[in-house]
């Protein structure tokens, strides 16, 4: 989900040389008709998505893109973001406009709140029926009317096993364990640090009360001490390069992680966790509602979901899609655990913005609660160099009257 | 006929300077000191108070970075000044060098050399010493700036002491000054615009920084940067809040930039930013 910028853009560079000319960019649909429409009409569609997060045609296998272009005749305007609140402040602003985002579950909430998002037409998008009922009515969309889940997956604890013991990483704890001084990581962004900390006093993560915030906080504040830094993409260096132990993190990318260090393990803590779900949405001032609705639908044919779930390593909520996966993935308990750890998570839905702004606060006094000043030292500061500055010039201006003078 | 000429070239930069100078400092002004539905406010600017010991760590750790900068590169620009001109070229060169590689990778390349398994700790472990804890450390911040800025330093220093007449030392010297007097009463104060320059150069971006923070401070050291940062591409998304602390941060750096300027008499003010 979030990965760093410069290798998209390596990657970006890549496909730019590579997959024009190796990749396979025919594939079999499920009626191919209903593709034909906007032929020889020259439109165009602008996609905005996460970076990595679709398959783009290296090693051989389907560059979805091209595929659609050449199917459809309709151009892909494809481009990249980092975070869900890059996103959010991209279509506030109102600067650009795109026919196709794909935020995660608060964002896709609060897109609906503030009416950012328009409804689908699903007669438009036939292929809805591969997908699995669960990801399709959501807590942030219950109508399942204004997205079309993507990708999901959970957060858990990513550990060394060589230094961990098994038995301790079945809590939250684990991130709270003196045992592991320094040896411990901890996301760099309020949303997902505040969840894992509400969930471990037994709160919910899409607590809107002001104490157990505080609560929280007061953990986060414990906790610092033992974590060695916070970060997000640094996650994958510092644990495959064995600098830190412990990590929370998404489970897709625990899986990348374990393939470069086999002595990395994941597991999802008993108290619940939070499942994340990336959803397909058009934003309300998209050009081209029709040809986006083509191109979700041409997302959720079961060829090129499996595709993109192969590259991106994710969980696929597409069921037609699951069944073309290796058996080997399909048993993989990281990316699809059992129901029973299912019914333990919870989404993020979307905070008002009294609790999202707390939440800020309270992160930025976790982040710098090591020392207090008054909160008047900055005006006294202005104050006395301003007055100092003035002494000096007045002097000046004396001196020079008397030079004059003489 | 001259003026009409010149006022027509200048034309291009300043409609340049004011849609992408003026034009956006007058909007972080506007969005301090207004809400959400556009109405006046001073709420926001007042809030900034609350994050008084972010902005004294930012001020504090780039002073210290702007001393260290000036302390390395006083002597390095003054020694490479007085040397014979080819030698001169490639010392030039050597300092832009590492410049020429992003930003972002070099300080990246910082990481893996001083982690706890990195390339230091390993090295100083051939000889029996360490580990120690280096990275995400507030020192590990001021190493990132120092790293980083030194050019900036280095570059406006020595520009003006290629400038400083051989002839004035040895004048100075003839008149029986000694090495430290000559220093003290001739490099120095011939030398004052250079470093004053070069300490706005170090100083500023210092303050502002964010990424070096995040990269070398593991997220823990948070400074004005970061907390701007949080503010715009953060989960609450509160535009004007940032916008009011990047107004005080920039008061703040004028007025510090002002009261260095008032320790220059006024016939040395040539060359000098501000």
């Amino acid at each position: 989900m979030k990965r760093f910028t410069c290798l998209v853009l390596c990657l970006i560079l890549l496909t730019l040389f590579t997959s024009a000319a190796f990749a396979e960019d025919s594939v079999d649909v499920t009626d191919e008709s209903y593709y034909t429409k906007f032929r020889g009409q020259n439109l165009s569609i602008s996609v905005y998505n996460w970076g990595e997060y679709i398959c783009d045609g290296s090693d051989g296998a389907v560059d979805v893109n091209a595929a659609f272009e050449k199917l459809t005749g309709i151009k892909v305007l494809y481009t990249t973001f980092a975070t869900n609140e890059e996103l959010y402040a991209k279509i506030k602003s109102g600067g650009a406009s795109y026919d196709i985002v794909i935020p995660s579950d608060y964002m896709v909430a609060r897109m609906i709140a503030e009416d950012l998002v328009q409804p689908l037409d699903f007669k438009n998008i036939p292929n809805a029926r591969f997908l699995d009922e669960q990801y399709l009515y959501t807590d942030f969309d219950p109508e399942g009317a204004y997205s079309v889940p993507y990708t999901w997956g959970t957060v858990g604890i990513i550990y060394n096993t060589q230094y961990v013991e098994e038995e301790d990483t079945h809590s939250w704890d684990l991130l709270w364990d003196e045992r592991y001084m320094g040896e411990i990581l901890m996301f760099s962004n309020p949303r997902d640090s505040f969840a894992i900390a509400l969930k471990r006093l037994g709160y919910s993560m899409n607590s809107t009360s002001e104490e157990e915030l505080r609560d929280a906080c007061e953990s986060l504040k414990d906790q610092k001490s033992l974590v060695q830094a916070y970060v997000m993409d640094e996650i994958f260096d510092k644990m495959e390069g064995e600098e830190a132990m412990i990590a929370p993190y998404y489970a897709g990318d625990s899986i990348i992680m374990a393939a470069e260090n086999p002595n990395l393990a994941f597991s999802i803590p008993d108290e619940g966790t939070n499942r994340f779900i990336d959803s397909i949405c058009i934003p309300a001032n998209a050009k081209q509602k029709e040809a986006a609705e083509m191109y979700i639908n041409f997302l959720c044919e079961p060829e090129i979901a499996a595709a993109n779930i192969d590259f991106i390593g994710y969980s696929t909520p597409n069921l037609a899609a699951y069944e073309l996966l290796d058996e080997e993935m399909q048993q993989n308990s990281i990316a699809y655990p059992d129901q029973t750890v299912l019914e333990n998570t919870e989404a993020f839905t979307f905070l008002p913005s009294q609790i999202s702004t707390l939440m800020d606060k309270l992160w930025t006094e976790i982040l710098s609660n090591d020392e207090n000043y008054s909160k008047w030292t900055i005006p006294a500061f202005l104050l006395v160099g301003i007055l100092f500055s003035i002494a000096i010039n007045i002097r000046r201006v004396i001196r020079q009257k008397r030079e004059n003078m003489l | 006929m001259k003026t009409k000429h010149s006022s027509l070239f200048t034309l291009p930069y300043l409609i340049w300077s004011l849609i992408f100078i003026i034009v956006p400092m007058g909007l972080v002004v506007l969005f301090a000191f207004t809400t959400e539905s556009g109405q006046f406010t001073l709420d926001y600017v007042s809030q900034v108070g609350e994050y008084t010991n972010v902005l004294i760590r930012s001020v504090w750790l780039a002073a210290i970075a702007t001393v260290i900068c000036l302390l390395i590169g006083y002597p390095l620009a003054f020694i490479m000044s007085r040397m014979p001109g080819f030698q001169q070229q490639t010392m030039l060169m050597l300092i832009m060098l590492p410049m020429w590689m992003n930003f972002l990778l070099r300080t990246y390349a910082w990481m893996t050399i001083l982690e706890k398994n990195g390339l230091l700790n390993k090295l100083l472990g051939l000889v029996g010493l360490g580990p120690f804890d280096m990275i995400n450390t507030q020192g590990a911040v001021v190493l990132g700036m120092v790293y980083n800025y030194l050019p900036f330093m280095i570059l406006p220093l020595y520009s003006i002491m290629t400038k400083i007449d051989n002839r004035t030392i040895e004048a100075a010297q003839d008149l029986g000054a000694n090495t430290k007097n000559v220093f003290l009463r001739i490099v120095i104060p011939m030398s004052m615009p250079g470093i004053s320059t070069g300490i706005t150069m170090v100083f500023v971006p210092s303050v502002s920084t964010f990424i070096i923070s995040r990269m070398l401070g593991g997220g823990g050291n948070l400074l004005i940067g970061d907390l701007i940062d949080l503010q715009f591409l953060g989960n609450a998304y509160n535009p004007h809040l940032g916008s009011a602390i990047s107004l005080v941060l920039m008061v703040l750096i004028l007025l510090c930039m002002s009261l260095l300027n008032q320790f220059n008499g006024d016939e040395e003010r040539e060359g000098m930013l501000l």
